[in-house]
């Protein structure tokens, strides 16, 4: 056994980092709902799994009945943060965000899972980060072997935690910042807006973000990219690094608010979480830094849900796009901000696009955002069912909205030996609009 | 247990299928009871009915406590390790071994969840009615070992009604069948039926022959608000006395109805002091008119709103408010017990008016909705369990509680199971001569006192 770490050490060191969890916790009647929907449960079968089992370990840990050891941390880790339990819950347990804060008492105690700790030592760092993904980009070729036709390609040596089949999107060779100005000017632009790209917009999906570019300019809407933004933090925090994760909050409220924007977009179910929910709760101690980050809460949009609930697109300019396209709802966007029908409507708007309902389309697709660097054969098996649902409906595209999502769904599909394309929503639009042109 | 006892589960069932460590063992020391855990000394899962009698029959060589679980969400502490030793799990046989559409029977593994066995029946237009509030999470061998039931009981009964055979296997290890796919069996003690129902103390069940039925074409949902309990209790009579069996007859009470507008705002008031759901399903002819007679006596015996569902969406609407009741209670305190005592259907009102003055007598929470229909009543106490002043007088209200429902001809459970839970109050409903001859079922099967040991008839 490793060594083990008691509550009695914990409390040594930090007496306030569970406690004040115990009414939280004492909130779980142990009806076992969660077990109906834990997408991680439905694989491994054991209680350890559920959020049932995994709040209990906590109240164990507090109790002092069991130690803070690596099987706790080990438990904690197996978590796609997909909110499914917290949707279900009859008592109203977020127990999502507490199984956070049992990985942060974890992170605490023990430091971090070795492979993240390696990527996230370089995502604090901005310039180091920017440097080694450009190069990852420049140099992608020699780590990635790519699948013709697609955005994406096989890992052709072992990545640090990544698993050697694996499928992964290639890191673009220019980053998306690098490819335009700072500001894209617009005539007579209607609006002003900051586009928060998020690290998989910028480095690897580049053409996800020329979309949300194309289709705002089609819409008036001088768009902006601040070049000192950086990684939004959740991956940091979601691995229970809390401190890291304010740090990179704080200099991105920093950023976008001393561009005084008219609205923020975001392309990504998670990065809109981070500006709407998560950072405000970061700071909510913090005076100074909440009004700041409250006022940048409520200008925060996803695309789709701007262009459908803000800017209220003009339908005609569309042009026909004949696909028959399925779509998977990110956990962050279904549980999260709770944004589906906007993309549907979206998606309904494009004239010859055929839109098919999959089977449970906001079950997780197992990515988890980088859970799957640490658990991938789990996060596969989890997978394989969004991918069996896929396959059913027929269709020749799947959509979502997030670009995590979209690696998994891509990397799925390859394991499948499926051919459908894996796209963001906004790419869709993007084409109709061009096809719109074209009349 | 000793270190060779957990090798030699380990050759029965394999390395991975044993847990021991302290993290795992935790998580199996309790059940959705509250106020109950224990840790075990080993989580064992066989794959089949062979490594189970195996199991079995070591742990009977060695007087070793084995406590059967499912999906663990039994409210009377069925699954809880109280001695220690084994805890074995059954989700690992999960198939559907067989839909025979000529008897119209499934044969399936105790680890198959209830709402996957309907499921895989609906495309053929049949349905397993039994639906405990946990069908999406319980496992047919904990519903069938509970004789749980469910808001359908009234028309289709509980579980017993549609268990017609099992395979079991006996604390010894030996493997015995019981029943089969007879519709008509006298052959000798009804064994399957002594099964049903006996919460792990007397076998594990390891395949369960299950009776089907076809699915009803159509179903018609109404809602009733009353301003007056005994008007909602001789509504429910009515109906009945009208030859018309519903498919639900769900009853909420003033408590309830509180709570639940408080936390759903479903637009029931505040006075009301009851609110009867009915659903009446089967041919849609027959529907249709038995609905009318539903309107019919729900008016007649002074409803003071009535409502009835003409779509789907609307039906929706009108089970929302009982879908909320026990989310909306659950959430006023941290710790929640769901009771289920139970008395004659013509009992409803007087148990209700009893549960009400008692609540108000120890200044604790009840809200009690249920199943009117059939007299199943859930009082739900809310309240927190780290109090120890305030669950001095939950334990007196709950004292109270069950000896009124026993004096109104009542029992103390009418789907949850007695495990421990209610085990204080099991002689005085039943006296001593029963007990006894209970206790010597269980000698008789379990010798050893290995199967559950202390709970749903005490310690033997
Ligand atoms: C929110 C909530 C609502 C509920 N609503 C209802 C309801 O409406 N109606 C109702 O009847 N119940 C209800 N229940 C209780 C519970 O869901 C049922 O008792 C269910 O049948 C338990 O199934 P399980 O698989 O979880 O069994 P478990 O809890 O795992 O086990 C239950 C008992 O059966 C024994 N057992 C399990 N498997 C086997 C086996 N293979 N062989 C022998 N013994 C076995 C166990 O030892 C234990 O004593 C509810 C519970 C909750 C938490
Ligand atoms: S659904 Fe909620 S209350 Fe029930 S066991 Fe899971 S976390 Fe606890
Ligand atoms: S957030 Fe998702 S993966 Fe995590 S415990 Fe809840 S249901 Fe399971």
């Amino acid at each position: 056994m490793t060594e083990k770490i008691t509550a009695k050490d914990i409390n040594e060191q930090d007496k306030a980092l569970l406690s004040d969890l115990q009414d939280a916790l004492a909130n779980c009647m142990k009806c076992g709902n969660c077990m109906e929907v834990c997408p991680v449960y439905k694989e491994v079968g054991k209680e350890a799994a559920v959020a049932r089992g995994k709040l209990s370990l906590m109240e164990g840990v507090l109790k002092g009945s069991i130690p803070l050891s690596a099987a706790f941390d080990a438990a904690m880790s197996k978590c796609v943060s997909c909110k499914a339990c917290t949707a279900k819950c009859p008592c109203g347990v977020p127990a999502d965000e507490l199984i956070l804060r049992g990985r942060q008492a974890a992170v605490k105690a023990r430091g971090l899972h070795p492979i993240k700790k390696k990527v996230f030592a370089l995502l604090k760092n901005r310039h180091l980060f920017d440097f080694s993904l450009r190069m990852a980009g420049i140099f992608g070729p020699l780590s990635f072997k790519k699948i013709p036709g697609k955005m994406a390609a096989l890992a052709r040596f072992p990545m640090p935690g990544m698993d050697y089949k694996r499928v992964t999107a290639p890191f673009a060779s220019t980053p998306l910042r690098s490819q335009y100005p700072e500001v894209i000017k617009v005539d007579r632009p209607t609006m002003r807006v900051g586009f928060f790209t998020g690290c998989t917009i910028n480095y690897i999906y580049t053409d996800v973000g020329q979309s949300v570019i194309n289709v705002l300019k089609e819409n008036n809407i001088e768009v902006t990219m601040p070049s000192m933004q950086h990684c939004c933090g959740t991956p940091v925090y979601m691995s229970g690094d809390v401190d890291s994760a304010k740090i990179l909050a704080k200099h991105n409220i920093e950023t976008f608010d001393s561009y005084n924007f008219d609205y923020i977009v975001s392309a990504c179910g998670s990065c809109t979480e981070a500006f709407r929910i998560e950072f405000p709760h970061l700071f909510h101690d913090d005076p100074k830094m909440s009004a700041m980050t409250e006022k940048l809460a409520k200008k925060t949009y996803e695309i789709s849900e701007f262009l459908i609930d803000v800017v209220k697109i003009d339908k005609t300019k569309l042009g026909p796009v004949n696909a028959t396209v399925t779509m998977h709802d990110p956990c962050h966007m279904a549980r999260g901000i709770k944004v589906t029908k906007q993309p549907r409507e979206v998606l309904k708007s494009i004239p010859g696009l055929h839109f098919v309902e999959m089977k449970a389309p906001d079950r997780c697709c197992g990515s988890g955002g980088s859970f799957s660097l640490g658990n991938y054969e789990l996060s596969r098996k989890i997978n394989d069912k969004k991918i069996a649902d896929i396959a059913s409906t027929n269709a020749d595209t799947v959509v979502t909205s997030c670009g995590t999502c979209r690696m998994h769904l891509t990397d799925g599909l390859f394991q499948n030996n499926m051919n459908q394309d894996a796209l963001h929503v906004i790419q869709v639009l993007d084409r109709s609009y061009k096809a719109g042109h074209q009349k | 247990m000793e270190k060779h006892h957990i090798n030699a589960l380990k050759e029965i069932v394999g390395e991975e299928n044993v847990l021991t460590s302290a993290e795992d063992l935790y998580c199996y020391s309790y059940d959705a009871t509250p106020g109950h855990a224990h840790m075990p000394d080993a989580v064992v899962s066989p794959a089949n009915t062979a490594e189970t009698s195996k199991i079995l029959k070591l742990a009977n060589e060695n007087h070793i406590p084995v406590y059967t679980r499912g999906s663990g969400t039994n409210l009377s502490a069925g699954c809880v390790p109280t001695k220690g030793g084994i805890v074995l799990l059954m989700t690992r046989l999960n198939k559907i071994l067989e839909v025979d559409l000529e008897n119209l029977v499934a044969v399936v593994e105790p680890g198959v969840i209830v709402a996957d066995l309907n499921k895989e029946i609906a495309s053929l237009g049949l349905i397993y009615p039994p639906d405990p509030g946990t069908v999406a999470t319980a496992t047919l061998g904990g519903t069938v070992a509970e004789n749980a039931g469910g808001l359908r009981g009234l028309k289709y009964g509980v579980s017993k009604h549609y268990v017609m055979g099992l395979e079991v296997v006996l604390a010894n290890g030996d493997i015995m069948n019981t029943g089969g796919k007879n519709v008509k069996d006298v052959s000798g003690y009804d064994m399957t039926k002594l099964f049903t129902g006996s919460e792990g103390t007397l076998c594990v069940i390891t395949k369960i022959i299950s009776k089907l039925v076809p699915a009803p074409e159509a179903r018609k949902a109404m809602m009733a608000i009353f301003k007056d309990l005994d008007n909602a209790g001789k509504a429910v009579s009515s109906i009945i006395a009208a030859k018309i069996i519903p498919a639900t007859l769900e009853i909420m009470d003033n408590a309830t109805i509180r709570t639940v507008e408080d936390y759903a705002k479903v637009g029931l008031p505040l006075d009301a002091e009851a609110v009867l759901l009915i659903e009446v399903d089967g041919n849609p002819i027959v529907v249709e008119k038995e609905a009318e007679k539903v309107m019919e006596a729900l008016k007649a015996n002074h409803a003071d709103l009535v409502q009835i569902a003409k779509d789907d969406a609307e039906r929706d609407k009108l089970w929302a408010a009982r879908r909320a009741a026990l989310p909306a209670l659950a959430k006023l305190r941290p710790t929640t017990y769901v009771e289920d005592a139970t008395v004659p259907r013509n009992k409803v009102p007087d148990f209700l008016r009893e549960v009400s003055s008692i609540a108000k007598k120890h200044n604790v929470t009840i809200g009690t909705f249920g199943h009117a229909g059939d007299g199943n009543m859930h009082p739900t106490i809310v309240c927190d369990i780290r109090i120890p002043e305030e669950m001095e007088r939950v334990y007196q209200a709950m004292d109270e509680m069950f000896k009124a429902a026993i004096a109104l001809g009542g029992t103390l459970s009418g789907e949850h199971g007695i495990g421990l839970g209610k085990l204080p109050w099991m002689e005085q409903q039943h006296g001593l001569v029963t007990m006894n001859a209970m206790r010597s079922i269980k000698r008789a099967l379990d010798p050893n006192l290995i199967l559950n040991p202390g709970k749903l008839v005490g310690e033997c």
